[in-house]
C-alpha cells in the first residue's frame, strides 16, 4: 500500500515498520498489510478475497501464513490479507513454512470440491487467478468424491452481467465493490453457509453504472459480461494500454483486440486517476467503431444530391475548393484528442486565416469562453481526497464523470466529508453521496451560489459544463473561489474539451492559452508557427458560425441536435465539409466527407479535467491512424497553405514545443445573475442532463448496456403532483410551443417551480422535442 | 449432603417466580440499591475481584471484559447480552429467562451502569416465543418500577433495554456476528482488531456478556467477593449451572460449585438411564471435544476440563449410553455445523459441506480405513484455519470421537452398515415407526 | 397486500427503539411475517423504504435467518429438533414418522395450509429431549404417538397447550407478533418451569 492509498497528507511523516518475510528484511510504512509487504519483496501469497482497493475480508482463508512476533508464534496461520506488518514480525509464506504451504493446498482443496471442471469452456480460462493458483499452491488431484453444489446457470442479473453461482468461490469482491465502492448495493450474499450465493432481489437488477467492474475483479468466471461471453480465449487477445473517450475522467483502460476487431475493453490501473475502476459505458460503449453505417471511404456529394465515395486526392480536391476564397470557419466537436484540436486549431488559423473556430458542440455562452479562455483551473483527484468539503455547482458527477463520483464517494465513505450540490433536487447520485442540497431552479444557481458559506482553501468547487447555461453563473463561480482560497474544477462532460481548450480550438484563444486579443501572444505563435502573422480579429462561436453568413464549414464531430432543433436546417445552406467515423446529421448535408478513425484505431491523447494527459496507442494494429490532424494536413496542403502535422505524433511533438503562454495574462468580466423567472400554476422551469447511459451517439449498438439505463422520468414537486392530480409513476405531459414530451413521474423533493428530466434518453430528447434542456418555462399536465 | 449451590435457580420452584413480585419477595433489585451507590469502577473492580468468568463458553474474566472499555471518550458505550442460546446441548440461560428473567436485568443494570451505558440491549434467540413473551413483561414491569428508564433510583442513571429477537442462526452467538445482526446485517463474524470493547455495536465500545454470567453479578454484588470466591476452585470461581441431558434417569438443570465432577453430579441427580452405561459425553456442548467414562472425575471447571483435552464451555452435559453410534451422533453434529456455517469463509462452508459426506458414507458403511486417515486429515485443514471457532467446532467431535472410538467407524466399514440399532438409544417405544 | 396505517405506525413504533434504524430489520421481518405469514416481497420493499436501504440488502438478511421463510408456512408451524441429542432420543423417529403421517416432505405444508413441518437444530431444551416446536413454543419429552396428536389436533384446529407456553397455542403470525416485540399480553400464562429445570434445585432441597 503506498502512502497515498493510506490517504495521508504527505507532509505528515509516516512511521515505518521493519518485518521478516521468508527471511528477508523489508520496512514498510505503518498499517502495510502482510500481503502487501510480501508483495513488494516479490513473493506472490495466493488469495481471492483480497483486494488493495476493498476493506480486507479475509474471507476466503488463501493467503494463510506462519506468523510470530518478536519470538512468540500464533498459535494457528493468519490471513496475511487482515493482518498489518509490526516491527519484530517474522512471517513465513508458503516458500519456507511446510505449515503454511499445507494450510493454502487445503484451502485450495476446498474451493475446488464445488467448482465445476468447466475451465475450457470458462470465458475466466487462461486468465483466471483461481485456475492459475490451484496450479501454483494447488494439490495435484482433489481428494473429493461426493457431489458437488449445482445452481441454475448462467442467471442474467442484469442485460450486461451474467453470474454462474456454481463458479463462485464467494470472495465477496464483487458485493464489497458495489456496497463499499460504487454504493450501488443491488447485489449482495444471500442464503447461508454451504447455499451462500451472491444474488440479487428478483425484482431490481443490478443496474449499477459501475457494474463492470465487479466482472474484471472477479477471481473466477462466476461473473461475466453478457457481450463478451464465449467470444474469445484470453490467449488470442492482443491487449493495449489506451485511454477513455467517453469522459473527461480520465480513466486508463485497456483495450483487447482479436483479429482486428475490438472484443472487449478494461479499466486499466492510475493510481492518481481511475485507480483500478472504470464505468459500464467506457467499458462496453465501443461498438459504435463497426457499426454498420461506418465511414469507410471519401465521399462527394453529386449533383443529384447523393453522397458518392471518391478517391482521396480528389475528395481533398473538392473540399479546398469549397475552403478556398470563402469566409469560413471550423466546428471541432467535444470528442477530439489534444492532437486533433491542435490540428484544427492551426488549420483555422494558417490555411483558413480565421479564428472561427470553437469546440462546443453544446449549449454555450459568450461568459463562458471568456472562463475558459482566462481562468486556469487547479483541482485534482488528489484534491478531492484531501478536501474538507467538496461543492458540485451544475454538476452530476455520477451522470457526468463517473470516476469524479466514485472518487468523491471514496471520501465521504472514509471521511464523512461535506458534499454541497446546487442542483433542483437531489439524484440518486447525490443521496449517495448525502449530498447537502441548495435547491436551485436551473438559471437561478446564483444566488444559491453566492449563499455558500464555510469554504477553504481546502475546499474543492467542481462545476459542470451546465453552468453556462446560466448567466452569471461562471462569474459567480470566479468570484466564490478567489474570496475563499477554494480549488476549483471545470469539468466538461465530454473527453476532448479540456485538450481543445490548450490547443487553442477556441476563437478568443490560441494553442498554449495565448489570448487572440494579445498581440504579443499572437506574434509569439506566428514565429512558433514560422508565418508573418496570425488573424487578430476574435472569431465566431459555434452558435454564431451557425447563425452567420460563413460560406464553408469544416465539421468534426458534431451533433447538430445537442445545438439547437435549427442547426441542422442553417447548416444545410452552408458549404459542409464533415470529417466523421459514421453517417450522421452532419454528413447527411455534408459536401464533402472525410472518413476519420476511432479512437481504437489511432494513437493520441486526452487531457482530463484534472488537466492531466492520457495517451494512447492504437489498439487494433494494422491501421491507417487515420487520425483527425492527418486528414487536416493533407487538406491544408491541398489549400497551399500547409500546416505540416502529417502525423499524429508531429501534432504532439509541436504542440508540446510551443509551450504555454507564460507572459501577461488577462481576467474576465463578471457578470451578474438574471433575475428568478417566475411561473404560473400549471408551468415550470425545466431543467435536465444527461444521464450517463442514454442516446449518445457512441453508446449504439450496444443493447446490452443499454438496458442498464435509468428509466426516463419526470421528476415532479409533491405539491404539484397534488395540482397535477397525479401519483408516483402518472403519466405527466411536459410542453411549449415546440413540443412535448410525456413521461412517467417521479415524486421527489425538487425545487417548487422546476421540473426535471433526462436530457437526451429514450422519450425524452429535450432539444429534439422541446427545442429547449434548461432555464425556460413550460407547461405541465396530467397527461 | 449435596454440593449443589442453587443461586440463580434458588426460587425457580414458585410459580410465579418470573414475576417483578416474586423477584422482589425474594431480595431481588436490591443488588441495583447498592451497586448505583457505588462508584462505577468499584463495581468493575468488584466484578474483577470475584473472579467470575465468562459463561457462555469461553470463559473470559467478565469484570477484565468490563475494564476494556474505555472511559471519558465521550462516546455512547452499549452493553448486549447475548441470550442467543444455541450451542447443542445448552439449554441452561433458557430455562433462567423463563423463570427468572428479572435477575437478568437487574444484572444488565449493574454491567451498564458499570460500563457508564445508558443503551443495553438483549439479544435474544428467536426460536422460542414464551421466553420472549417473559423477558418482553420483565422489561416492562422494570420500567414500570423505574427500575429502567430516567434516573433509575433517583441515582442520576439512565438505562435504556430493549429486548432484541433472533431469527434462527447459531452463528449469532459469537459475539461480533451478534453485533452485525443487532445492527441490521447479515450474522456473520466480523474482522478483530478493533475488538467490541473498542469498537461494538455502531461502532461503539460495548460489552457483550451471557446470560448467565450477568444474572450472577447482582448476588456477586449483594453476597460479596469472598462469599463468591469461597465457592469453586483456584482460578474457577463460584457457582454455575450445569445442564444434564441424555440418557440420564433425571436430566435437568444442576447449579453446582464450578470443579464439580461429572460422576458427583450423576450421584446427585439419579445416574445414567437404568439399565445402562455411559459411553461418551459432551462436557460443555458439541464443540467441546468429547469425553467417555475415563472422564468421570474431571473436575468441571476451566482449567480440569482443558487439562482433560476438551473445553468447558457451556456446562451443557450431553450424556450417551452405549445404545449411541457414535458415528451417528457425529454426523448429527457435523450436519448441524453444516447448516449453521454462515457461509463467510471457505474451510468453515465448503469443509462442513465435505465433512458431512464423508460421514454419510462412513456411517451406511461405505468407504476404507484410508477415509478415516482423509477425514482426519480434512479436520486437519479446517481447524484453526477458518475465520471464526464456528469450524473449529465442527471439527472437535470427529477429531476427539476417532480419538475414542476409532474402532466402531471400522465396524462399520466392517459391516457395510450401521452396527446398532437406533430404537435402542429411543426413550420411547416403536409406536408405528417404520 | 398493502399495509394498513395502524400496521404501518406499529412499523414505526419498532424503528423508534433502535438508536439507529438498520437494526429494526430483524423486528420488521418478524413482523411482515405476521401480516403476510411469510416475507413477500411488499414486505422486503416496504423495509427497504422504511429504513433506506436497496431491497437486495433485506433480501441479504432475511435470507441469511431460517426463521424467515420465503414462503408461506403452515398456520401451525411445527419444528422437530434433530440435532444429535433430540435425534438419538427419538427425534429421528418423530420426524420420518410425522413426514409420512402428513404425507409431506422437510419444509412442506399440508395442503389445507394448517401443519407444516420443519427439521430444527438445537432449540436449547435438552433436558426435554425429545423436542418438538410448533409456533416457537415447546413441546416437550414428545413421543412418536405425542406428536402425532399433536399435528392431529392442529389440523382440527384444536392443539393442546404448549407444555412450557401460554394456556392456548397461538397462531404461527400471532407469535410472530410476538418475536417483533408487540405483547400479546400472555407472559403470565404457563409454567414458570417443567420438572427437569427444577431437577437439581430439588434435589438440593434433600428432594428424592
Amino acid at each position: 500500500m503506498s502512502i497515498q492509498e493510506l490517504g495521508v497528507d504527505q507532509q505528515v511523516k509516516v512511521e515505518m515498520i521493519t518485518c521478516v518475510i521468508d527471511g528477508f528484511e523489508i520496512t514498510v510504512p505503518k498499517g502495510t498489510l502482510v500481503i502487501r509487504a510480501a508483495e513488494k519483496l516479490g513473493i506472490q501469497i495466493p488469495r481471492f478475497c483480497d483486494h488493495p482497493l476493498l476493506a480486507p475480508a479475509g474471507a476466503c482463508r488463501q493467503c494463510l501464513v506462519d506468523i510470530e512476533i518478536n519470538g512468540r508464534a500464533f498459535p494457528k496461520p493468519q490471513a496475511s490479507c487482515t493482518i498489518p506488518v509490526e516491527n519484530g514480525m517474522v512471517v513465513k509464506t508458503q516458500l519456507t513454512s511446510p505449515a503454511a504451504d499445507k494450510a493454502q493446498k487445503g484451502i485450495m482443496e476446498l474451493l475446488l470440491i464445488n467448482h465445476p471442471l468447466d475451465c475450457p469452456v470458462c470465458d475466466k480460462g487462461g486468465e483466471c487467478p483461481l485456475q492459475n493458483q490451484a496450479m501454483s499452491n494447488g494439490r495435484a488431484e482433489s481428494r473429493f468424491e461426493g457431489v458437488k453444489r449445482t445452481f441454475e446457470k448462467p442467471v442474467a442479473i442484469s442485460s450486461q452481467v451474467l453470474l454462474d453461482r456454481e463458479r463462485c468461490v464467494l470472495c465477496a469482491r464483487c458485493t464489497r465493490f458495489s456496497e463499499q465502492i460504487a454504493g450501488d448495493p443491488f447485489i449482495t450474499l444471500n442464503e447461508r453457509g454451504a447455499l451462500q450465493q451472491v444474488g440479487i432481489y428478483e425484482e431490481e437488477p443490478f443496474d449499477s453504472y459501475y457494474s463492470g467492474n465487479t466482472v474484471q475483479i472477479c477471481p473466477v468466471g462466476a461473473l461475466t459480461g453478457t457481450s463478451y461471453r464465449f467470444r474469445a480465449r484470453p490467449f488470442d487477445l492482443v491487449s493495449t494500454n489506451s485511454a477513455c473517450e467517453h469522459c473527461a475522467s480520465g480513466c486508463a483502460m485497456r483495450t483487447d483486440v482479436r483479429r482486428g476487431k475490438t472484443l472487449r475493453r478494461l479499466a486499466g490501473e492510475d493510481a492518481e486517476v481511475n485507480e483500478e475502476w472504470n464505468c459500464d459505458k467506457g467499458r462496453w460503449a465501443f461498438k459504435y467503431e463497426v457499426a454498420k453505417n461506418r465511414i469507410k471511404n471519401p465521399m462527394i456529394r453529386d449533383s443529384s444530391g447523393q453522397l458518392q465515395e471518391v478517391s482521396w486526392p480528389e475528395a481533398l480536391a473538392a473540399a479546398a475548393n469549397g475552403l478556398k476564397n470563402s469566409r469560413s470557419g471550423v466546428l471541432v466537436g467535444g470528442r477530439v484528442t489534444i492532437e486533433d484540436a491542435y490540428g484544427y486549431s492551426k488549420f483555422a488559423r494558417l490555411a483558413l486565416n480565421t479564428n472561427n473556430i470553437d469546440f462546443r458542440a453544446r449549449l454555450h455562452s459568450q461568459e463562458e469562453l471568456e472562463f475558459l479562455a482566462t481562468t486556469s483551473t487547479n483541482a485534482t483527484y488528489k484534491d478531492i481526497d484531501n478536501a474538507d468539503h467538496v461543492v458540485l455547482i451544475g454538476f452530476e458527477p455520477e451522470d457526468e464523470s463517473p470516476i469524479v463520483f466514485l472518487r468523491i464517494y471514496k471520501q465521504v465513505q472514509k471521511r464523512s466529508i461535506k458534499l454541497t450540490t446546487i442542483a433542483p433536487y437531489a439524484s440518486r447520485g447525490s443521496e449517495k453521496l448525502k449530498a447537502n442540497l441548495i435547491k436551485s431552479a436551473s438559471g437561478n444557481e446564483v444566488s444559491a451560489i453566492s449563499s455558500l458559506s464555510g469554504l477553504t482553501g481546502k475546499s474543492v468547487v467542481l462545476v459542470g459544463e451546465r453552468i453556462s447555461e446560466t448567466k452569471g453563473g461562471l462569474s459567480s463561480i470566479i468570484k466564490l473561489v478567489s474570496d475563499t482560497g477554494a480549488k476549483l474544477g471545470w469539468i466538461p462532460r465530454r473527453a476532448g474539451e479540456k485538450g481543445a481548450i490548450t490547443a487553442g480550438a477556441l476563437p478568443n484563444l490560441l494553442p498554449g492559452n495565448r489570448l487572440v486579443s494579445n498581440s504579443s501572444a499572437r506574434v509569439d505563435l506566428a514565429a512558433a508557427w514560422s508565418v508573418d502573422s496570425l488573424p487578430s480579429e476574435i472569431g465566431l462561436s459555434t452558435e454564431e458560425m451557425i447563425d452567420s453568413d460563413l460560406q464553408a464549414l469544416l465539421i468534426g464531430g458534431v451533433d447538430p441536435m445537442d445545438i439547437s432543433p435549427e442547426a441542422k436546417v442553417k447548416l444545410a445552406k452552408k458549404f459542409i465539409i464533415s470529417l466523421e467515423i459514421r453517417q450522421s446529421d452532419i454528413t447527411d448535408i455534408a459536401s464533402v466527407v472525410l472518413p476519420v478513425a476511432p479512437v481504437v484505431e489511432k494513437s493520441g491523447s486526452f487531457m482530463d479535467w484534472q488537466g492531466k494527459v492520457r495517451r494512447f496507442e492504437a489498439a487494433v494494429d494494422q491501421t491507417l491512424n487515420r487520425s483527425d490532424v492527418r486528414i487536416l494536413s493533407m487538406l491544408a496542403d491541398e489549400i497551399g497553405k500547409p500546416i505540416n502535422l502529417p502525423t499524429v505524433n508531429s501534432a504532439w511533438v509541436e504542440f508540446e514545443s510551443i509551450g504555454s503562454w507564460d507572459g501577461e495574462v488577462s481576467t474576465m468580466k463578471l457578470l451578474v445573475g438574471a433575475g428568478n423567472k417566475s411561473v404560473n400554476n400549471d408551468e415550470a422551469i425545466i431543467s435536465s442532463w444527461r444521464n450517463l447511459l442514454d442516446k449518445g451517439s457512441l453508446q449504439d449498438g450496444e443493447e446490452n448496456l443499454a438496458g442498464t439505463a435509468r428509466k426516463s422520468k419526470v421528476v415532479i414537486s409533491q405539491s404539484r403532483a397534488r395540482t397535477l392530480n397525479v401519483g408516483d409513476g402518472d403519466l405527466v405531459r411536459v410542453s411549449n410551443n415546440y413540443g412535448a414530451v410525456t413521461l412517467a413521474c417521479q415524486i421527489s423533493d425538487i425545487d417548487e417551480s422546476s421540473i426535471w428530466l433526462p436530457r437526451n434518453s429514450i422519450n425524452s430528447q429535450l432539444i429534439r422535442n422541446l427545442g429547449v434542456v434548461s432555464n425556460s418555462v413550460v407547461k405541465v399536465a396530467k397527461a | 449432603m449435596s454440593k449443589l449451590t442453587p443461586v440463580l435457580s434458588a426460587n425457580w420452584d414458585q410459580k410465579d417466580s418470573f414475576t417483578l413480585e416474586a423477584y422482589k419477595r425474594n431480595g431481588g433489585y436490591t443488588a441495583i440499591t447498592k451497586a448505583l451507590s457505588m462508584k462505577p469502577d468499584e463495581v468493575i473492580q468488584t466484578v474483577k475481584d470475584s473472579g467470575l468468568r465468562g459463561r457462555g463458553g469461553a470463559g473470559f474474566p467478565t469484570g477484565n471484559k468490563w475494564g476494556f472499555i474505555p472511559q471519558g471518550d465521550n462516546k455512547e458505550h452499549y452493553f448486549v447480552v447475548n441470550a442467543d442460546e444455541s450451542e447443542p446441548g445448552t439449554c441452561k440461560d433458557t430455562p433462567l429467562l423463563m423463570a427468572s428473567p428479572h435477575v437478568l436485568i437487574e444484572g444488565v443494570i449493574i454491567g451498564s451502569f458499570a460500563i457508564r451505558a445508558n443503551h443495553a440491549f438483549i439479544y435474544i434467540r428467536g426460536e422460542v416465543t414464551h421466553v420472549v413473551r417473559r423477558v418482553q413483561q420483565a422489561i416492562e414491569d422494570a420500567y414500570k418500577a423505574g427500575f429502567l428508564g430516567k434516573n433509575i433510583l433517583g441515582k442520576g442513571f439512565d438505562l435504556d433495554l430493549v429486548l432484541h429477537v433472533g431469527a434462527g442462526a447459531y452463528i449469532c452467538g459469537e459475539e461480533t456476528a451478534l453485533l452485525d445482526s443487532l445492527e441490521g446485517f447479515r450474522g456473520q463474524p466480523r474482522l478483530r482488531p478493533p475488538f467490541p470493547a473498542i469498537a461494538g455495536l455502531y461502532a461503539k465500545p460495548t460489552v457483550v456478556n451471557n446470560v448467565e454470567s450477568v444474572a450472577s453479578v447482582p448476588a456477586i454484588i449483594n453476597n460479596g467477593v469472598a462469599w463468591f470466591t469461597a465457592m469453586g476452585t483456584e482460578k474457577s470461581k463460584g457457582f454455575t449451572l450445569y445442564s444434564l441431558s441424555g440418557h440420564v434417569n433425571n436430566p435437568g438443570q444442576f447449579e453446582a460449585p464450578l470443579g464439580i465432577t461429572l460422576r458427583e453430579l450423576l450421584e446427585i441427580s439419579g445416574g445414567i438411564r437404568t439399565g445402562h452405561k455411559l459411553k461418551f459425553w459432551t462436557p460443555g456442548g458439541s464443540s467441546t471435544p468429547i469425553f467417555t467414562d475415563a472422564h468421570l472425575d474431571v473436575p468441571l471447571d476451566y482449567e480440569g476440563v482443558s487439562a482433560a483435552g476438551s473445553i468447558l464451555g457451556t456446562k451443557a452435559l450431553q450424556i450417551f449410553d452405549e445404545t449411541t453410534c457414535i458415528v451417528r451422533a457425529v454426523l448429527r453434529w457435523t450436519e448441524f455445523y453444516k447448516h449453521e456455517s454462515c457461509g463467510k469463509c471457505t474451510p468453515c462452508r465448503e469443509g462442513t459441506w465435505w465433512l458431512v459426506q464423508v460421514l454419510k458414507d462412513l456411517e451406511s458403511g461405505r468407504g476404507s480405513e484410508a477415509d478415516l486417515d482423509k477425514l482426519l486429515d480434512l479436520c486437519d485443514n479446517i481447524m484453526g484455519r477458518s475465520f471464526c471457532a464456528l469450524a473449529d467446532g465442527a471439527a472437535s467431535p470427529i477429531i476427539s470421537s476417532l480419538k475414542y472410538f476409532r474402532q466402531e467407524y471400522l465396524d462399520h466399514l466392517a459391516a457395510g452398515k450401521c452396527p446398532f440399532d437406533p430404537m435402542t438409544a429411543t426413550l420411547f417405544e416403536s409406536v408405528g415407526v417404520k | 397486500m398493502a399495509y394498513t396505517t395502524a400496521q404501518l405506525s406499529i412499523m414505526d413504533s419498532i424503528i423508534n427503539r433502535y438508536p439507529r434504524k438498520r437494526s429494526a430489520i430483524m423486528p420488521l421481518l418478524h413482523f411482515v411475517q405476521s401480516i403476510d405469514g411469510y416475507v413477500t416481497n411488499e414486505g422486503i420493499e416496504l423495509i427497504g423504504q422504511k429504513l433506506e436501504l436497496a431491497t437486495a440488502e433485506v433480501t441479504a438478511v432475511s435470507t441469511f435467518y431460517t426463521q424467515y421463510k420465503s414462503k408461506p408456512v403452515g398456520e401451525y408451524h411445527v419444528g422437530i429438533c434433530t440435532n444429535t441429542l433430540c435425534a438419538v432420543m427419538g427425534g429421528d423417529a418423530i420426524f420420518e414418522s410425522i413426514k409420512e403421517h402428513l404425507d409431506i416432505e422437510n419444509d412442506g405444508v399440508t395442503t389445507d395450509g394448517k401443519v407444516s413441518v420443519e427439521h430444527i437444530e438445537c432449540n436449547a431444551a435438552c433436558d426435554y429431549a425429545p423436542v418438538v416446536m410448533v409456533n416457537w413454543e415447546f413441546y416437550d419429552n414428545q413421543t412418536v404417538q405425542s406428536t402425532r396428536d399433536l399435528v392431529d389436533a392442529a389440523r382440527a384446529g384444536n392443539p393442546p397447550a404448549p407444555t412450557r407456553g401460554p394456556n392456548k397455542l397461538r397462531t404461527w403470525k400471532e407469535n410472530s407478533a410476538v418475536l417483533a416485540g408487540i405483547s400479546d399480553g400472555l407472559a403470565n400464562e404457563g409454567v414458570q418451569a417443567g420438572e427437569p429445570t427444577l431437577s437439581g434445585l430439588k434435589k438440593a432441597k434433600g428432594g428424592a
